[in-house]
């Protein structure tokens, strides 16, 4: 809503000009200029590795550009350090909160501050400001009492208590329910219309059309181009994005698998289970997987998705309950066993868990087979065919990596989860049980993955998808479990999906 | 201006640069000690070389003096490669050496030379054992092996000198002068290890197993299916128990394997140079500590960790030899501190590129130093 103020017009809140960045082999930024005009909401666009952390990093003083100049309100301003961003008004509320959870709201925010202060008046300040842009949150609450949104209001209203005249944020609805999107949204324009400048960085094309006036967007380390997001659409900005049209919802998918419904791969029954703190995660989870089908678990993170998924897989031990795979009980106490019955996991943590980072390539690729022949004889590893395993994943996977001997955390997001998901397919897997496979992924990337589930399904396979991405999980699935508080707060099938609903039963309100 | 840049990785031929570059930066900044002190660091420089490697019998004393190193700094090197961190080299070394001991005294009459394989044998088993105590303690209990390890070493330098010298234990000589000054019985001399002639040089049999012992740990770390679980587990243990591995199990036997390498070089104390169980003698060497500094200066490499023994083997025999007026005491010593430190800071040339800042903004650029996660490095395509 940039109403243009002429004459004379009003100088930029943020002129970036010419910033070029490099690190060690990579052109991060190369020569980019960025404008955010006071009143906007200004969207940053672009796939992992196109540039759109280094840029914000040069803004709130983490990085030195190699060459280019930053300006403020027309101002030509030196941000060395972290400190001088803010004390310039920029503030940013990162992806991974940086809260101390045994602190109030109020002492995380003035946490820092120095000279004489007075808890209450600045409990005041904050309960004020909290009211005035819709940040609802008790001051005197000790922060690790707080939900995920909450936590967030309290970093933005961090940003707000030191009078940031620009807020920048990393992908800030990753970790919201639908409903807690909006609301976030409704903040920002109230922040925009008393003249502050909002940057959001994010991936979700909707939202981006959503709360945006203007968009980014970011390729190769290079600015594509910034429009008007009134003049712009989903698909506009997707080509952008990646340089050439991409296959997007559902509707694109022909094709679909078929579900052969009377084979049950996989069943839970009464699944209990704590998380990693002691903390009951699971509280009675049925659910069924049928072969050829997807079903993807929704949830706002840590309602018991995690758990769920490391349970069936044997990496977390469960309290009662029963899992079955293809009809058979098990143990559920080795991962070894639910391997040996064929079922494939993306873990979360993929890079940690799904495959040890500074191993190579082609060992990542016998992760799960080297105990047996053909990779290994007797106590001896097959070299020759480890690598000849690996070229031939990599050939049919499409991995991009200087070679199999590549440690693996030197490839990109998208190609980490083809080695992974190269593994996974690789024998004969009956289940697949996938943990936000497309999370921190570029949109190519995103794209790959999402096709590799459906071939998985289209396979036979059937497919548990659990993900924090609604659309994701209304464009792939075939069903819709939604879980809440360790629970199945219900099922929604394919069809019958409606975004508001599922969001209410996200939020356990149906 | 010069600023430091995290690496995406290290490239192969640093791996050899790294070390040697070190100890000629080492003996760079000796030379400037030697010349302090009034001696010319050419002169002093070759008479090292001479003493160590080069006169008649050199070679050979370096040898003996290499032996110890190349066990603890192959056990060292066994168990720091998963990230468990034995430092009870020491302690493992000295249970190998008692347990070894008293084998050659049990059957070194009655057995002759068939008594070798056995003191080997048995100071596997009591250096295993011994590590493996820590190990078990890491793996079921979660206690920290750094001091748990540690703390062993006392309590076998303790066990060793109440064998010697508060009990009337079967290692303690009992007669003519072992009743005026308490120390160890001698072995019979059918438990000597052999010295095997190679032209010049004598070559200890200890030298010889420490080096087959090198070849199979290497071959054990890359080329079976215990190495690959043992890359894995070290890199990501979350990744290992996902795939199924068996990580405590493997905790617990890379610890036996790395304490089982510290006994053998016990075993060939006594064997080969000793001849008695001398816990004093053991306490001063500290070679296993010395081990951790060769593994580290090995890169946790088997086979380099023979060439890195031979290295500071041949600094020490020189050192013992050169001793007296017109050769600085201490020198060597120093020496080997300036390799361990330049090899330390090797290292960050190991994980960082040097490079030069060119930038047209002004300033310092400490903050270049991107913190590794944020690395666009990392998400290269």
């Amino acid at each position: 809503m940039s109403t243009p103020t002429l004459p004379p017009p009003a100088p930029p809140a943020v002129l970036m000009s010419g910033i070029t960045k490099r690190f060690p082999g990579v052109l991060a930024n190369d020569d980019v200029s960025f404008e955010i005009r006071p009143g906007e909401v200004h969207a940053l666009l672009g796939e992992n590795g196109a540039g759109k952390s280094t840029l914000v990093n040069v803004l709130i003083g983490l990085y030195r550009p190699d060459a280019g100049t930053v300006q403020l309100d027309g101002t030509r301003v030196e941000l060395s350090s972290p400190g001088d961003a803010i004390a310039h008004g920029i503030g940013m509320v990162h992806q991974h909160f940086r809260l101390v959870p045994t602190f109030t709201v109020t002492e995380n925010i003035i946490l820092g501050r120095q000279g004489p202060l007075k808890l209450r008046d600045a409990e005041e300040r904050i309960r004020a400001l909290g009211e005035q842009f819709g940040l609802a949150v008790d001051p005197t609450a000790k922060v690790w009492q707080l939900s995920v949104g909450e936590q967030q209001r309290v970093e933005i209203l961090k940003t707000l208590e030191r009078d940031a005249k620009i807020l920048i944020l990393d992908e800030p609805t990753a970790v919201l329910t639908p409903q807690e999107a909006h609301a976030l949204f409704d903040t920002l324009r109230s922040m925009v219309a008393g003249g502050r400048s909002v940057v959001f960085i994010s991936h979700k094309l909707d939202e981006v059309m959503a709360v945006s006036d203007r968009v980014t967007v970011l390729r190769d380390g290079r600015n594509v181009g910034t429009v008007e997001t009134a003049a712009t659409s989903q698909r506009d900005l997707a080509r952008m994005m990646v340089g050439r049209d991409v296959v997007f919802s559902a509707d694109d998918v022909e094709d679909r698998p078929a579900i052969d419904h009377d084979r049950v791969v996989l069943r839970t029954v009464d699944l209990h289970a704590d998380d990693a703190r002691g903390r009951r995660a699971l509280r009675g989870v049925d659910l069924e997987v049928h072969a050829g089908e997807i079903v993807a678990v929704c949830g706002v993170a840590g309602n018991g998705q995690r758990e769920l998924a490391e349970v069936i897989c044997g990496t977390r031990r469960r309290l009662k309950g029963q899992v079955l795979i293809d009809g058979r009980p098990t143990v559920g106490t080795d991962p070894r066993e639910l391997i040996a019955l064929g079922v494939a996991h993306i873990p979360e943590d993929r890079l940690h868990t799904g495959l040890s980072p500074s191993a190579s390539v082609e060992h990542n690729l016998v992760l799960k087979s080297y105990r047996h022949a053909p990779a290994s004889s007797g106590p001896f590893l097959n070299h020759r065919y480890i690598r000849r395993n690996a070229g031939e994943l990599i050939e049919r996977f499409d991995i991009k990596t200087p070679g199999p001997q590549t440690p693996t955390r030197l490839l990109s997001g998208g190609n980490v989860q083809k080695v992974l998901l190269a593994r996974e397919m690789t024998g004969t897997p009956i289940l697949l049980v996938a943990a936000s496979p497309t999370r921190g992924l570029d949109v190519g990337a995103i794209e790959v993955v999402r096709g590799l589930l459906l071939d998985a399904a289209r396979r036979g396979l059937g497919v548990l998808l659990i993900t924090e991405d609604l659309e994701e999980g209304i464009a792939l699935s075939d069903r819709i479990v939604v879980m809440y508080e360790g629970q199945v707060a219900g099922v929604v099938p394919r069809g019958a999906a409606d975004v508001i609903e599922i969001g209410l039963l996200m939020g356990g309100k149906a | 201006m010069i600023r430091l840049e995290r690496r995406a990785d290290l490239p192969r031929w640093l791996n050899w640069a790294i070390p040697i570059g070190s100890i000629l930066a080492a003996l760079v900044a000796g030379s400037v000690l030697i010349l302090a002190s009034g001696n010319s660091p050419f002169s002093t420089y070759s008479r090292i070389i001479d003493r160590a490697f080069v006169s008649s019998g050199a070679f050979s004393a370096t040898l003996i003096a290499a032996t110890p190193l190349l066990f603890t700094g192959l056990a060292a090197s066994a168990a720091f490669k998963m990230g468990v961190f034995n430092i009870g080299g020491q302690g493992q070394y000295v249970m190998g050496s008692i347990s070894a001991s008293a084998v050659g005294l049990a059957w070194g009459e009655s057995l002759g030379k068939g008594v070798i394989p056995l003191m080997i044998m048995a100071a596997i088993v009591a250096g295993a054992a011994w590590a493996g105590i820590a190990g078990a303690l890491r793996a079921y209990l979660s206690t920290n092996e750094i001091i748990t390890s540690l703390m062993l070493n006392y309590i076998a330098a303790n066990l060793g000198s109440w064998l010697i010298f508060n009990s009337r234990s079967y290692w303690r000589l009992l007669t003519g002068s072992g009743l005026m000054f308490p120390q160890g019985k001698r072995l019979p001399e059918t438990s000597d290890w052999p010295l095997l002639g190679l032209g010049s040089v004598s070559v200890p049999f200890g030298f010889l197993v420490g080096m087959v012992f090198a070849a199979g740990t290497y071959v054990l770390y890359r080329h079976t299916r215990f190495g690959f679980e043992v890359e894995i587990i070290g890199d990501s243990p979350a990744a290992a128990s996902y795939a199924g591995m068996r990580t405590r199990r493997k905790v617990l036997a890379v610890m036996a394997i790395s304490g089982a390498l510290a006994g053998v070089g016990g075993a060939s104390d006594v064997g080969d140079f000793r001849h008695i169980l001398d816990p004093k003698g053991l306490g001063q060497s500290g070679y296993g500590y010395t081990g951790i500094v060769i593994a580290a200066l090995a890169r946790l490499n088997p086979i380099a960790v023979i060439v890195v023994a031979v290295f500071m083997g041949g600094l020490d025999n020189a050192g013992r030899a050169l001793q007296g007026p017109g050769f600085p005491a201490g020198l060597v010593g120093t020496l080997q501190g300036l390799v361990l430190f330049f090899a330390l800071g090797g290292e960050i040339l190991a994980r960082y590129r040097i490079r030069r800042a060119h930038h047209r903004i002004a300033g310092p650029v400490a903050s270049a130093l991107a913190p590794g996660t944020d690395s666009p490095g990392g998400g290269r395509p």
